[in-house]
């Protein structure tokens, strides 16, 4: 806890109280968790999910509508939830347990712990809800699913009141509480009711986030339901090639990060007050380059060879009668490599011929890249069977990924970790598809943060508040635009500084990066010498 | 190896210390006594509120100057010596300069009142005085009410940052609108407003007459000149303006006036003495500029222009289209060209001031009555782009045509509401009607 511990820091008795109320909600999830059990499991929860959201809209508009709208960051760095003071450990330690009995002991949460397998504890809580939706029991994910809609919901209120002044802010928050709503949570549980064998779709998931998403079994479960399946299959496959490369060509990769994902929509609302807590320092940025690229190879050669696994031994198909029987696939597993190594190079040279000079030394580093995978691939050709590749057994080598990328490093350091590491850490340093999406926004895309000329005074609101660890004021004090891969377009550095130095805008590629100290205000034959260098 | 010696570890100083290395390869040191790293200073107040620590104020990493070769001293220079370049150091110590630059910046003005050095009276200038006022004024129950002294920028800044602690704050402002000595009339009269928004007591044409001690020689009240009434309060913000920092070479041979002397070239009148930032002193004004400019960004622009004289490319200090900007509490400032006050105005100046029903946002563009060329836009609530009005400004463009094109200059964050058409009409009513 700091020393100074300023007035204005203290929360009014209405906030107490609100405090109080959220609190109780929390207190029956508690409860719940050391199984006790309710009478009326459908009115508890609605009570407890009901006081956490009244609680915390309550809290939130005491906190801003009784001041006038502006910037209200006023004691981020003094309060100790916020800088990695013992309340933010304290928090940061309750979050990282949650999520490793939620992936690993689930049932300590009561799943399947009832007689007949039925549910116990904190998921039992949830089941009405569940019946409601979808017409089954909840499972862990369903209890998480909706913690996480809840929180994105009443926390999106909480930031939205907190920038009202800031329509770009508002609307954007808006949007990742609808997709978390509609798309992540109501829609599945919707297709699961209507259509069953359909595999639980996220719409707007896409590859490589989903990591799973080219399974067997969820491509089985797409081609075995008619044409809805079938759709889904080719939306899965028409986003990550079609619809993401346009939207972030014409948006920045903002489209995605801050405005749709479910990842950035926890991180942009529950996740804002530790967004500053972020490392600005060179040598994190360092070790994210090599991070989130590690984590994109290796996801893509492990996509790879699960695909090629089982287009190998084939599949199983359920006939009319409900027989079951084993077919090809009409993509052979030589076609399907050689189409990835050839889609690959493609992409290798088109990058290496028009944008080199862009790439700078980083050209290195793509090519190793790239060389890695393609290496995979030719071991894959020649090596793969249907049980093993790379002489590992294709099930470890999916699971190791599922574990350590999309467990531990996603939900566990990603979510648990807020406190500590900031909003970020995972879409920072491990999110594949991040890492994709950023490579076309530093390349190909038309956005970019504006400076706006000489204005800028080092002040450092910028990349204080960057929760992607981005040094902002390192460009805009020399009047330089912000084009970074990692830059999830968030528009809160445009929003903290105090001088209206940075603008996000979507504008031609021409001048898009100009790297030279364009600092107006000097005559015009100095800014030439200067940049004469 | 050429040795530059540089006083002051601002941003004038560090800009040039950046660029002589850029260019050359001379030995650099800067010397401060404040701090042992370059920061922001218009971040100060930003640590005080809590939006950030006080070393994201450092826009460099501390790895950064050994890595480019520049030499920090933390040491206070005493007294500078031009006939042997030797710099002696209240600490006892010397150093041997082949060419010396002073950047040592302002100091807060006092007006030698009654008073002005007792406990819990300071500036808000300096590291040091952040760390005066996070001892006098930690929260509200130590400090049960501050008095701030002067209506200017760094006033303000003080009122907002006490603010934020929801310390009670009295803003005496000698004039009888806040800024108007800069400020149009409609804009610093919007500003009053938004100071008595926040629950500022804002008291307008009011003078300090002296500050009182308690038994402690700890501030207990102050006097206003006008009235009489005794404020009481434990904290008292001296922001009445700030001048060249230059005390320690008033004894020296470099001439000085308010602040160093210097030719277009930024060279004193001793050769190898340069002076640039806050404390350098034009010997005649540069257009509409006064003769010193303590501004963050003509500060960074002599540090620029001398590291081309120094590294053998001797040129003129030569400022392009006056800009500037501000933050008022909520309402963001920002001016290109030349836009005067009613107290200073040109005869020639004719204004065209627009004000929104909310009362947060306004602009104001002054324009020659004569032939119509723009000459200045004053914003306040909504962000216009540099370039843009850079451009206008060397183009000559007339009133109408800056009007009529405002929306190109425009910007704000994507889905602001937009008033250029609101503007525009309220252009052409007022122009009917005149």
């Amino acid at each position: 806890m700091s020393l100074a511990r300023p007035d204005a820091l203290d929360i009014t008795t209405k906030q107490k109280v609100a405090l109080v109320i959220g609190v109780i909600g929390l207190f029956i999830l508690t409860l719940a968790l050391f199984n006790t059990n309710f009478p009326n499991e459908g009115l508890f929860l609605t009570l407890s999910l009901g006081l956490i959201v009244i609680g915390t809209i309550v809290y939130s508009r005491e906190a801003y509508l009784n001041k006038l709208e502006g910037i209200k960051n006023d004691g981020q760095w003094f309060k100790s939830i916020s800088s990695r003071g013992v309340w933010g450990w304290i928090l940061g330690v309750i979050l990282t347990a949650f999520y490793i009995v939620l992936y690993f002991f689930a049932e300590y949460l009561g799943l399947g712990q009832g007689a007949n397998g039925s549910n116990t504890g904190l998921i039992s809580l949830f089941d009405p809800l569940s019946q409601l939706l979808s017409g089954r029991n909840a499972s862990q994910w369903f209890v998480y699913g909706t913690l996480y809609t809840v929180a994105i919901l009443a926390f999106g209120y909480k930031f939205i009141l907190k920038y009202r002044h800031n329509r770009y802010q508002q609307i954007r928050t808006v949007s990742v509480m609808f997709f978390q709503l509609a798309f992540a949570f109501l829609i599945p549980e919707f297709m699961y009711r209507l259509n069953s064998g359909i595999p639980y779709y996220d719409l707007k998931n896409m590859w490589p986030l989903s990591y799973y998403n080219f399974e067997q079994y969820r491509i089985e479960g797409f081609l075995t339901t008619g044409n809805i399946g079938l759709a889904f299959l080719i939306f899965g496959i028409l986003s990550i090639f079609v619809i993401s490369p346009f939207l972030t060509y014409k948006y920045g990769k903002r489209w995605y990060c801050s405005w749709v994902c479910g990842c950035g929509g926890l991180a942009e609302t529950v996740g804002d007050p530790f967004r500053h807590l972020s490392s600005k320092k060179q040598s994190a940025w360092k070790l994210e380059r090599w991070l989130i690229h590690t984590v994109l190879v290796f996801s893509v050669i492990m996509t790879v060879a699960v695909v090629s696994s089982y287009l190998k031994a084939g599949g199983f198909w359920t006939g009319p009668e409900g027989d079951k029987k084993f077919v090809e696939y009409w993509l052979s597993n030589e076609t399907f490599l050689v189409s990835v190594g050839i889609f690959l190079t493609v992409l290798f040279v088109t990058v290496m011929v028009f944008k080199r000079n862009e790439l700078g030394k980083d050209a290195k580093y793509g090519a190793i890249g790239y060389f890695v995978v393609l290496a995979a691939l030719v071991i894959l050709f020649y090596t793969g069977s249907t049980e093993e590749i790379f002489f590992i057994k294709s099930y470890k080598l999916k699971s190791a990924y599922g574990f350590y990328i999309g467990s531990i490093f996603s939900g566990v350091i990603g979510t648990g970790f807020y406190p500590i590491l900031g909003s970020r850490a995972w879409c920072r340093f491990g999110c594949p598809m991040a890492a994709i999406l950023g490579f076309q926004q530093r390349l190909f895309s038309k956005f970019r943060i504006t400076t706006n000329g000489g204005q800028c005074i080092s002040c450092g609101n910028c990349s204080n508040s960057c929760e992607m660890g981005i040094d902002v004021r390192h460009y805009a004090q020399k009047g330089e635009n912000i084009v970074r891969s990692s830059c999830v377009g968030c528009g809160i550095c445009s929003a903290v500084c105090p001088r209206g130095v940075l603008k996000l805008e979507n504008d031609s590629m021409k001048g898009r990066i100009n790297p030279t100290e364009v600092l107006l205000g000097n005559d015009v034959d100095l800014m030439t010498l200067v940049n004469e260098k | 190896m050429e040795h530059i010696v540089i006083i002051g570890n601002g941003i004038s100083g560090v800009t040039l210390a950046r660029h002589i290395r850029k260019l050359s390869d001379k030995k650099i040191t800067i010397v401060s006594a404040e701090t042992d790293y370059f920061f922001s200073r218009t971040a100060l107040m930003y640590v005080y509120m809590g939006h950030m620590k006080f070393e994201h104020t450092q826009p460099y990493e501390n790895w950064f100057w050994e890595k480019n070769r520049i030499d920090l001293k933390k040491g206070y220079v005493k007294t500078v010596e031009t006939k042997s370049k030797t710099l002696h150091f209240a600490e006892g110590d010397t150093l041997q300069y082949d060419k010396l630059v002073i950047a040592t910046g302002s100091k807060p003005n006092k007006f030698g009142w009654p008073g002005q050095d007792l406990e819990g009276v300071m500036g808000m200038y300096h590291k040091q005085d952040l760390k005066n006022l996070e001892k006098h004024a930690p929260n509200k129950d130590v400090c049960k009410r501050a008095v701030i002294v002067g209506g200017g920028l760094i006033g303000i800044e003080l009122a907002e940052m006490l603010n934020s602690r929801s310390i009670p704050v009295t803003f005496l402002v000698r004039e009888s609108s806040f800024w108007n000595g800069v400020l149009p009339e409609g804009e610093s009269a919007m500003i009053n407003r938004h100071i008595k928004n926040h629950h500022i007591d804002l008291r307008l044409s009011t003078n300090l007459k002296e500050i009182k001690s308690d038994e402690n020689g700890k501030v207990k009240s102050v006097i206003i000149e006008e009235t009489g009434e005794e404020i009481l309060c434990n904290v008292v913000g001296l922001t009445a303006g700030v001048s060249p920092n230059i005390d320690f070479i008033k004894n020296s041979e470099i001439e000085t006036g308010r602040g160093v002397k210097v030719n277009r070239y930024l060279e004193t009148n001793i050769p190898d003495v340069y002076a640039i930032g806050d404390c350098a002193e034009q010997h005649e004004a540069i257009g509409n500029r006064r003769p010193i400019e303590a501004v963050w960004y003509t500060g960074r622009m002599m540090g620029e222009t001398l590291a081309q004289t120094i590294c053998g490319n001797r040129i003129q200090y030569n400022p392009g289209h006056w800009f500037n900007s501000a933050k008022f509490m909520d309402i963001e400032y920002q001016t290109y060209g030349w836009v005067f006050s009613e107290r200073s105005k040109q005869d020639y100046e004719q204004h065209f001031h627009w004000i929104h029903s909310d009362d947060t946002k306004c602009i104001t563009v002054a324009f020659h009555k004569d032939n119509n060329e723009f000459l200045g836009i004053n914003t306040f609530g909504i962000r216009m782009r540099h370039e843009t009005f850079d451009r206008w400004l060397t183009e000559k463009k007339d009133v109408d045509y800056v009007i009529n094109h405002l929306s190109e200059a425009n910007f704000d964050p994507e889905f602001y509401s937009r008033f250029e058409k609101d503007i525009l009409s309220a252009y052409n009513n007022q122009l009917q009607t005149a």
